[in-house]
């Protein structure tokens, strides 16, 4: 098929839309910035795409907490034609506020419940030290995710977050995630091993960084993949142009998938 | 029916807000709190069924994980107990508060009816044995700020705002027909127009002519467009200026202009064809690349950050932005820099002035106030510098830069006649009534209750929608001009736009928060988040759609005209009728005078040593030099995937970076280098060197990063006392020229820049200025960030270079503070030298002979050595008998290693290089002065080969990241 379609979901306070854009376009998909007011007047729909991005920001300001706002927008307002494109096959990546969305919306680590809702099992809340903090991490990639097969075991990423510390509601939870093998990147020292502050920068459960769900084509992570898509952007790396980044493979399993599959 | 709702972490949650402010409370020296518990609060009215709220409640207000609710009945009285303290804040009626129109909106999307009205309060709960003072203590220092939140004892009503009285229309005319002197100033003095007696003489002649009394709203009018903010009487006026003993001498002479004669000459006299605007727009514009140009300001708003830190910085940072976003076209901010002064940290409770807030208090405000508009914006903070000194207790420096990008055809503005005039944003309240004027006037230590209205409260995420909505607009070219709403809101804003044409506005029709406003207030608000555009008519229709198909309201209030008068109607009625030319140019031209003299300060007696280490830790520790990591992570400094050399660099990510280097555009290597020079202690020797030396900091950090003066443009930024004392003038004509000297004999441009004045504070009459203080922000444009070199020692058996002469300038040195002094002998800037240094560094850096390169500057060459050593994690053995210096008597081994001399660099170069690095330097002062090993040792030898300085690495790193890890 042709390039891949990605939408690229904004609302008020959306901001890493256009470097989100940027890295799935240099993996080879054509994107659109699309206004969440579009879907929800009905003037556009989901289904016009195979990949979600739900780009880092601060929805609606992060007023209530962070994501809020929007998981319920995605809820009450979107939830059906959402329900439909992720039972269809395609793909949602959230990244930092995008995953605090997808997790207070139930869509991560997303069990269903009886009454046909979704339930929220896990949130994203204060940092430990209580304060927005940006830096670069190292990550650990496991589990079972199309997003995430295939990377080289330690990838480096910034985070830039005030609430990122991942909890959940009980230990059963978290037992789920393990089986399932759901957590798929883990804050880590520069040798590959759990670890504490500031490595772990907001006293994460388990260092989980992100996660994905039952099928593995939904997820969300704390870290900005799209903020390391070329050498130049690491830190220390000799400044070379032309070099990858660690970021990038994670939007060209994306596209990778969404082209073999549709 | 009322519903106030608490929301409270399940057991076993991790209350960060609680426990940071245990921590805060410790700081103040309170012992005997056990636990602090933070409770969000929501106060809904409205009609809802019971299931209804609790559906609100679960679905919306709260975190299922983590959190519980409970809805307090209406009655219910929290008992405090000895032990056990209850505080609850809120905000006054009428400020603002953000989460209002998400809570609406959330409860809009459960499908449940909107309510009246919502309103949020913090709830804490104190648990230990305090006194009632102590309490008070708590309270006032760390929970609320009087001016924009009261606390609560008992259960309050939301939706005052709705409850405030409506607003009857009576046209309001003050006297000035039949005023004599006295009364002129006592009118102006009463309405806090900041005018003075001939200013409002003109004024009454003016209205003599026109055979009636001015308007309230005409009054107001002329007061904002001649106030200092907006029309810079200082820089503008006549200046008699006199000197004695300086050097270099100025010589006595009359200034018609002092930004004509010195800031803008330089500009002229370089005549850089990459300058696109300069001094015209809201910022300045340089070209970037074919398609692009980029455009930078820096605006200061030190007042409001005094009375209200949070707020004062947040709309700071918010109003600078809308600046550049109001430039040309309209552009897209990229970049923030962020440049405080205050008062120690640590300085004793008993040493701040009556009426002012602890400095440590200021100082985190100001920077969250900043973190939470820049983050939320989405423009990484890359590019900053905090200083301190004990005179900023009343009155902080809070400088907030922004550039921006635009395409090159969207670079130039021009309204038409029969325009309308758009205001798009937020809606217009009664916050920041008077802030123009205010900042025009020195701070006291009732400014906090007189001057209350003139803070503002901002909202980023309105910003952000107008930003985003505004560049669409753009795009599609239906706008012919916009500005910002800022100083002086809509009067300010289309008294500029409509400056050639004329302007009609219909105040009625402009879009308030809540009813009550008078036309005046209307008229002078600084309501946040607003901008006016001029809109051909024939556009407006699709313009509004743009903004309503993002929830951003857009509101025609009235046309540009072509009568060449501002007129303003309020519901048919006329309030004011002025012309327009009488407005912009009626001011009376004004002559001040300003005297320089040139002050002997004491030379410190500081005991010879052989061994300087504690020297270089104490400076390692001090305020300025220290690590200022606890601030710049809390920035958000890589949104937008731009950034290429970071704030903090590093083996570990965090030694301090010079300048910052950024790719804005994802297909293109060309970048943007963004620096700052700042030092008011040269300044308390004398202005004229520390301008020279702001210059030559801000230039030598873009040579560090591997940057070349080739486009490099400059912005000036004076934070001054109160410019009607010939003292506090006497310094800034000598900074401006200063400015204008070294602009030209470095060949860097000044495109932009800003004064502010009346920093003093007085207490009971007596007033403190702040030290005199100019903030040189460069931007340079530089081609390939592959090139770009970071400040930290790369590699094990490297060699270290200085490049540049050290010569005898211990003069207002952090050395010399470290011992209470100021000295004499201040750095000088020698262009003739230091610009082929510069050059040949370049060529070097492009050539890839260096591998870090880091300039000296506070703390002088032992500081540098130290930071790049230890940011590297390598150890570092320096000969100070290899450093190129200008021979004199005070050249030991003290002033090598803490002199401040400009136009100074440690460079790493690798051994293999060693050759055609010395070649490029052949001729320039330069020095093999030591090498890299992979031990843990810093050790520097003196002149004689002696042992002066000796350290291990991490003690030197944890000396620096001490003072400010909080």
């Amino acid at each position: 098929m042709s390039k891949p379609k990605v939408c690229i979901l904004r609302s008020a306070g959306t901001n890493c839309d256009r470097e989100t854009a940027a890295a799935f376009e240099m993996a080879g998909a054509d994107t659109e910035l699309l206004h969440v007011n579009r879907l929800t007047c009905g003037e556009r729909a989901f289904k016009e795409f195979q990949i979600l991005a739900l780009p880092g920001g601060f929805s609606y300001g992060d007023d209530v907490a962070s994501g809020k706002i929007l998981a319920n927008e995605l809820r009450f307002r979107l939830f059906d034609g959402l329900r439909e494109f992720i039972s269809g096959g395609k793909l949602v990546i959230g990244i930092c506020n995008g995953f605090q969305v997808l997790v207070k919306s139930g869509l991560l680590p997303g069990v269903e419940s009886a009454s046909g809702g979704l339930k929220q099992e896990a949130s994203l809340i204060m940092n430990d030290s209580g304060k927005f903090e940006a830096r670069w991490v190292y990550l650990k990639s496991e589990g079972r995710c199309i997003w995430t097969k295939g990377l080289k075991d330690l990838i480096y990423l910034p985070v830039a977050h005030g609430e990122g510390k991942f909890v959940v509601s009980g230990q059963k939870v978290l037992n789920r995630l393990k089986k399932n093998r759901q957590v798929v990147l883990k804050y880590c020292d520069g040798r590959g091993r759990l670890s504490g502050y500031p490595d772990n920068p907001n006293g994460s459960l388990a260092g989980i960084a992100g996660i994905t769900d039952r099928t593995g084509r939904v997820l969300g992570l704390m870290p900005h993949p799209e903020r390391h898509i070329l050498s130049l952007q690491h830190p220390r790396k000799e400044k070379r142009a032309g070099l990858k980044g660690d970021g990038l493979g994670i939007f060209k399993n994306g596209v990778e998938y969404a082209r073999k599959n549709f | 029916m009322r519903y106030k709702i608490e929301v409270v972490d399940k057991p076993g949650v991790f209350d960060a807000v609680g426990q940071g402010i245990k921590k805060d409370i410790r700081d103040l020296g309170i012992a005997g709190v056990r636990d602090v518990k933070f409770i969000q609060v929501y106060l809904l009215e409205g009609s809802f069924a019971e299931a209804q709220v609790i559906s609100i409640c679960r679905e919306l207000l709260i975190d299922k994980v983590t959190q519980d609710y409970k809805i307090i009945p209406e009655t219910f009285k929290e008992p405090s107990r000895s032990t056990r303290h209850v505080v609850e804040v809120s905000y006054h009626p009428g400020v603002m508060d953000p989460a209002e129109e998400s809570v609406l909106k959330g409860i809009r999307d459960l499908g449940i009816p909107e309510p009246e009205s919502v309103k949020t309060a913090k709830k804490y709960i104190i648990s230990g044995k305090l006194s009632s003072v102590q309490l008070n203590t708590i309270t006032e220092k760390l929970l609320y700020n009087k001016l924009i939140q009261y606390v609560a004892d008992r259960f309050t009503s939301p939706g005052d705002v709705k409850n405030l009285p409506g607003y009857d229309f009576k046209l309001v005319t003050v006297d000035l027909l039949g005023a004599a002197d006295p009364e002129l100033l006592k009118i102006s003095k009463k309405g806090q127009l900041f005018l003075n007696l001939n200013e409002m003489r003109q004024i009454r002649d003016y209205f003599r002519k026109l055979k009636r009394n001015p308007t309230d709203c005409e009054l107001e009018t002329i007061a904002q467009t001649w106030s200092e903010h907006c029309y810079h009487k200082t820089f503008r006026g006549n200046i008699d200026y006199r000197e004695k003993k300086s050097d270099p001498c100025l010589g006595d002479m009359k200034i018609k202009s002092l930004l004509k004669t010195t800031i803008m000459k330089a500009t002229r006299k370089l005549d850089k064809d990459w300058c696109v605007s300069v001094f015209k727009d809201n910022a300045g514009v340089i070209r970037f690349d074919k398609d692009n140009n980029v455009c930078f300001k820096v605006e200061t708003h030190n007042h409001p950050s005094a009375l209200e830190p949070f707020g004062g910085a947040n709309t700071g940072i918010g109003g600078v932005i809308r600046d550049v976003m109001g430039t040309g076209l309209g552009a897209r901010p990229i970049l923030n820099s962020d440049v405080f002064c205050f008062a120690p940290p640590d300085l004793d409770f008993r040493e701040v002035p009556s009426g002012a807030l602890h400095p440590k208090r200021v100082m985190k405000g100001v920077v969250s106030g900043v973190r939470d508009y820049g983050n939320k914006m989405g423009i990484p903070t890359v590019n900053g510098a905090v200083l301190f000194h004990k005179d900023f207790a009343g009155n902080p420096l809070v400088y907030c830069g922004t550039v921006g990008m635009m395409p090159r055809d969207k670079s130039f503005k021009k309204t038409n006649r029969g325009d309308l005039a758009v205001v798009v944003g937020g809606a217009t309240g009664r916050d920041g009534i008077h802030g123009a004027t205010f900042s025009s006037g020195e701070l006291t230590h009732e400014s906090e209750t007189v001057s209350s209205g003139a803070v503002q409260i901002g909202n980023p995420i309105q910003e952000k929608k107008v930003l985003d909505t505004l560049i669409k607009a753009r795009d599609l070219n239906l706008f012919s001009a916009l500005t910002d709403c800022g100083a002086g809101g809509l009067s300010s804003a289309i008294g500029e736009m409509g400056q050639e044409l004329g302007a009609r506005v219909y105040l009625d029709k402009v879009p308030l928060k809540y009813s009550g406003l008078s036309y005046m207030e209307i008229w002078i608000s600084e309501s946040q988040e607003r901008m006016v555009l001029a809109v051909p008519p024939e556009n407006i229709d699709r313009l509004i759609r743009v903004f309503a198909d993002e929830n951003v309201n857009a509101a025609v209030v009235g046309e540009f005209t072509g009568t060449k008068k501002l007129e303003l109607y309020y519901r048919e009625e006329q309030v004011c009728s002025l012309e327009m030319d009488f407005l912009h140019g009626g001011i009376p031209s004004i002559a001040k005078k300003a005297l320089y003299l040139q002050i002997r300060h004491a030379e410190p007696k500081i005991p010879r040593r052989k061994n300087y280490t504690s020297d270089l830790l104490k400076l390692l520790g001090h305020f300025d030099i220290c690590s200022k990591e606890w601030i710049v992570r809390q920035y958000d400094h890589e949104v937008q995937g731009g950034s290429v050399i970071k704030p903090l660099v590093g083996l570990k990510n965090d030694g301090p970076s010079d300048a910052s280097v950024t790719k804005p555009l994802f297909d293109s290597n060309k970048g943007l280098i963004l620096s700052n020079g700042i030092n008011f202690r040269f300044g308390l020797i004398d202005p004229y060197w520390m301008a020279a030396g702001c210059i030559d900091e801000a230039l030598r950090q873009i040579i560090s990063v591997g940057g070349s003066l080739k486009e490099v443009a400059i912005l000036d930024n004076f934070c001054w006392g109160n410019p009607d004392k010939p003292d506090r003038l006497g310094g800034l004509v000598r900074a401006a020229f200063g400015c204008y000297h070294t602009a030209l004999a470095y060949g860097v441009p000044f495109i932009s820049g800003k004064d502010s004045f009346y920093n003093e504070f007085s207490v009971h009459g007596r007033s403190t200025p702040i030290p005199g203080t100019l903030l040189i922000s460069a931007i340079g444009v530089m081609d390939d960030v592959s090139k770009s070199i970071s400040m930290y020692a790369k590699e094990a058996g490297s060699l270290v270079y200085l490049v540049g002469n050290t010569r005898d300038e211990l003069g207002g040195s952090h050395y010399y503070d470290l011992y209470r002094a100021l000295g004499n002998r201040v750095p000088r800037v020698y262009p003739g030298e230091s610009n082929k240094v510069f050059s040949a560094l370049s060529r070097a850096s492009q050539k890839g002979l260096v591998k870090s390169m880091h300039d000296c500057s506070d703390g002088g060459l032992a500081v540098a050595l130290a930071e790049m050593s230890f940011a590297g994690g390598l150890g570092m053995e320096v000969f100070l008998s290899e450093v190129p210096y200008v021979k004199s008597a005070g050249i030991n081994n003290e002033t090598l290693l803490f002199s401040e001399s400009h136009s100074r660099f440690v460079v790493e170069v690798a051994v293999e290089k060693q050759r055609e690095f010395q070649k490029q330097l052949k001729g320039l002062p330069c020095g093999l002065i030591g090498c890299l090993n992979d031990k843990d040792r810093f050790r520097v030898r003196g002149m004689e080969g002696e042992v002066c300085l000796d350290a291990d690495i991490a003690s030197l790193k944890e000396a620096w990241q001490g003072p400010l890890k909080w």
